[in-house]
């Protein structure tokens, strides 16, 4: 146990000291963790064991990511993305896998050499999508590009493992098949296991289809928090597990989870359940991937190493400019495109491992090439800043140019907290008007009715920070508060001050006193509840008691006019007051106040009037 | 018969003495429509439809307002920069109005000696109302000079005030039962100048 705390310790400390030092010197947190692990690692200052253990269990961490990445891609828009997926990434496995088993077959048998090309022609999801993301490239067009070709990639370790056995050449020394924990799939018949494989698919599909919202919606109303975080890494973890079971990639089960999920009204509220989780496996893994950095063993093998890692970078970053060209990616975007996966990736190491153990490669072969593929993910970030760099030397139009991006609809602007009764009228208004906003309610069976009737509606705790992130708090330019609850909005308006200053807010407030509490908080839009309505009726009494509708319209509007410039005035009272008398006698005589105040309408009495009144 | 709408335009009525009593003058009048803007527009969003739609079916549209700062109220303004669509009031396919009559009943607060050229207004009502005219125009309507009442800031006599209004609805009258000779009443200064003169003999 105190071994294990040590290491906790050890690996939480590293990340917690290089990724803010890291992100200050603008390497990015990919680069921050996988020094860090270099740091640590047994070839730093040593200060963890098993290095390989450690990358096994944080490798969950990719496939979290996935299952994010899934929760943001609608299937609709997956389908969209058909033709880049199979093509560009099927050209990219491909041709890659082709040219380097050549160039090994100068060096192996050629059963060796097909094994080392088609594991080297994979990039690192986990280090290309985290940078991605940082450097907000995600909904680009080289972005899309990008994350097609490393889903394909994902899709392709599957066959791979399958076929990875038929390759072996060496003898054995021992039995490396190690049978699962639950349910060995290879000791049923072939046509079983393909039925077991496609009823795991669809049992996903239908989980997260039909059977999710009804959970959800279940210990959703339990209101208990941790029970939903538990709902959602349960679910993840259930499908990883049925995946391992059946021989799929626990990612690509996960991932496929997630696209159904994304029309789902709790997808922001798992979003930022699972987001934590992922990030710290994920760092993690970065860690063990700079601790697994053999510094003795690259030492030994400069030359051959060095020589490997740049034909490795160079050959992928060709075809993948080559595969750019044919899939007609733009010319501005295919540096982007070919830089961000000219790296070997962790399933690399999955694989290499995976071909040792099944005497397809010799340890001799694996361990330069393992380096050589852990340095080139180290060198991503780095090669992504210098291409930023140049281009941005080159192009200076280059956000004009992103916004053109015809797939990139998500930039919603407006975040609508709470979407009751006046939320409701609000957000109808706003949708009219064009503005469509992302839309968070609390209340889970407002948000089913709601988007029933088409409405873009999450359930989620707005007063969280994980769920504002998750919303697009970021990129929005405005927020608009309709919740009752004074307490909670100025709870929400210090966490968004705090951490999106950039957001301008829109605020009701439920009274007078409400609007004091706002008035504290320096918001200049406040809008109070119901005095709108109160002067809407107050014109349609007078016009029924006969006073001229334009009159009346006008009274309203003065009235409105020195209501609100009576505001600050009565705020400073009610500063002042508040110390020593008591809430009700406060509010008692603010009312006091307020009803014996007089209001001239010299306004109207001035307006039109000349030398004689009678025109 | 000519149908008549009178577009009705006074921001603060409970004050108005001159255009209550012209406006109670002609209110009952058969064929009349009286259309107060102000009070069916308060917030100036002005139906569109609905204004077309009264225009189409009326021949005489007049505007009553008082003379504000040698124009019209703010939302004659408005009624014309909305109502006035290209394609329906003027335009190769705008002829919804070709051929209605149209003018303005106004009142002013200078004496008519005020709106001369030498006078304190130094402009002339014709030269001020131009703009109405040329929107006529534009809009192949048939312009009449303007019902003018004026020197109000004087204080008019009740007896003067009664006596105009007894000539806006006899106008009003003439005007639906077609006895007003178009062509006199547009060389006239005023249509309230000589209302015997530009009367059809029979």
């Amino acid at each position: 146990m105190e071994y294990f705390l040590l290491q906790l310790f050890i690996f939480l400390a590293a990340s917690a000291i290089a990724v803010p030092v890291a992100k200050r010197l603008g390497l990015g947190s990919v680069l921050g963790y996988l020094i860090a692990g270099m740091i640590i690692g047994p070839f730093g200052v040593s200060l963890i064991g098993d290095v390989e253990v450690v990358m096994h269990l944080t490798e969950f961490g990719v496939v979290m990511m996935l299952f994010l990445v899934g929760l943001e891609l609608r299937p609709s828009m997956l389908w969209q993305m058909r033709t880049p997926i199979l093509g560009m990434g099927g050209m990219q496995v491909v041709l890659s896998s082709i040219v380097m088993a050549a160039i090994a077959l100068w060096a192996l048998p050629w059963q060796q050499a097909l094994a080392v090309g088609l594991i080297l022609s994979l990039s690192s999801t986990a280090i290309v999508l985290q940078t991605l993301k940082e450097k907000a490239l995600m909904n680009t067009a080289p972005g899309r590009s990008v994350f097609s070709v490393l889903l394909f990639q994902d899709l392709a370790v599957i066959p791979m493992l399958a076929f990875m056995p038929l390759l072996a050449t060496l003898s054995l020394g021992d039995d490396g098949h190690h049978g699962s924990v639950l349910f060995d799939i290879n000791t049923l018949p072939a046509y079983l296991q393909v039925i077991a494989t496609l009823l795991a698919v669809v049992g996903i599909l239908i989980l997260g289809r039909y059977a999710s919202r009804p959970i959800f919606r279940a210990i959703a109303a339990t209101g208990v928090r941790e029970i939903f975080v538990a709902a959602a890494l349960a679910l993840v973890v259930g499908i990883s597990l049925l995946m391992t079971v059946v021989g799929l990639s626990p990612a690509l089960g996960t991932f496929l989870a997630g696209v159904v999920l994304a029309d789902s009204e709790y997808r922001h509220e798992l979003e930022s359940d699972i987001e934590p989780f992922k990030g710290l496996l994920l760092g993690v893994f970065f860690i063990s991937i700079g601790a697994s950095l053999n510094f003795s063993l690259i030492g030994d093998n400069v030359a051959l190493i060095t020589a490997l890692t740049a034909g490795l970078i160079v050959i992928k970053w060709l075809i993948l400019v080559i595969t750019g060209k044919l899939f007609k990616v733009a010319k501005k975007d295919r540096a982007l495109f070919a830089v961000a996966l000219a790296q070997g990736g962790e399933f690399a190491f999955v694989l290499f491992q995976f071909a040792k153990v099944n005497g397809v490669l010799g340890a001799e072969t694996v361990e330069p090439l393992i380096s050589a593929v852990a340095i080139s993910m180290f060198l991503t970030p780095l090669m992504f800043m210098a291409y930023e760099k140049l281009a941005i030397s080159k192009d200076d139009t280059q956000l004009n140019a992103r916004e053109d991006d015809p797939i990139d609809h998500s930039g919603h602007e407006v975040i609508l907290a709470g979407f009751g009764r006046l939320g409701t009228d609000l957000g109808r208004f706003l949708i009219s008007a064009g503005v469509k906003p992302v839309i968070i309610d609390h209340d889970s069976t407002n948000v089913d009715v709601l988007r029933k009737l088409g409405y873009e509606v999450y359930y989620g705790d707005i007063t969280r920070l994980d769920l504002l992130e998750a919303a697009g708090a970021k990129e929005a330019k405005l927020l608009v508060i309709t919740i009752g609850d004074i307490e909670k909005s100025t709870t929400l308006i210090e966490l968004v001050r705090k951490h999106y200053p950039h957001l301008k807010i829109v605020v009701n407030a439920d009274d007078r006193q409400a609007s004091f509490k706002l008035m504290e908080l320096n918001i200049d839009h406040i809008r109070r509840e119901t005095f709108g309505s109160a002067l809407a009726l107050g014109q349609d009494a007078l016009q029924q008691l006969g006073v001229d509708p334009y009159e009346a319209y006008r009274l309203a509007r003065i009235f409105r006019k020195k209501d609100e410039e009576m505001m600050p005035e009565l705020y400073k009272w009610h500063c002042e007051e508040e110390h020593y008398i008591s809430h009700y006698q406060q509010k008692h005589a603010e009312l006091e106040a307020l009803m014996t105040r007089d209001f001239d309408n010299d306004e109207l009495d001035k307006a039109w009037t000349a030398k004689n009144p009678t025109l | 018969m000519k149908k008549i709408l009178i577009n009705f335009a006074h921001p603060a009525k409970g004050r108005s003495n001159i255009n209550a009593q012209f406006r109670a003058a002609v209110e009952n009048i058969e064929g009349v429509t009286i259309n107060d803007l102000y009070a069916n527009y308060p917030d100036f969003l002005i139906d569109v439809a609905r204004e077309q739609t009264l225009c189409e079916s009326h021949d005489v549209i007049i505007f009553q307002h008082p003379f504000y700062w040698y124009s019209t109220p703010a939302i004659v303004k408005e009624w014309l920069d909305l109502v006035l669509e290209h394609g329906w009031a003027y335009g190769k396919t705008g002829t919804a109005l070709k051929g209605k009559w149209c003018f303005q009943a106004i009142s002013a607060g200078g004496d008519a000696t005020t709106y001369r050229v030498e006078g304190a207004n130094q402009f002339t009502i014709a030269e001020l109302t131009s703009p109405m005219r040329a929107t006529a125009n534009l809009c192949l309507m048939d312009w009449l000079p303007p019902f003018a009442v004026m020197g109000v800031h004087r204080g008019l006599p009740a007896a003067q005030v009664t006596g105009h209004a007894e000539d806006y609805r006899r106008l009003i009258i003439a005007i639906r039962d077609g006895v007003l000779d178009k062509e006199k009443a547009q060389q006239a200064e005023f249509l309230n100048a000589n209302i015997d003169d530009i009367m059809l003999k029979a």
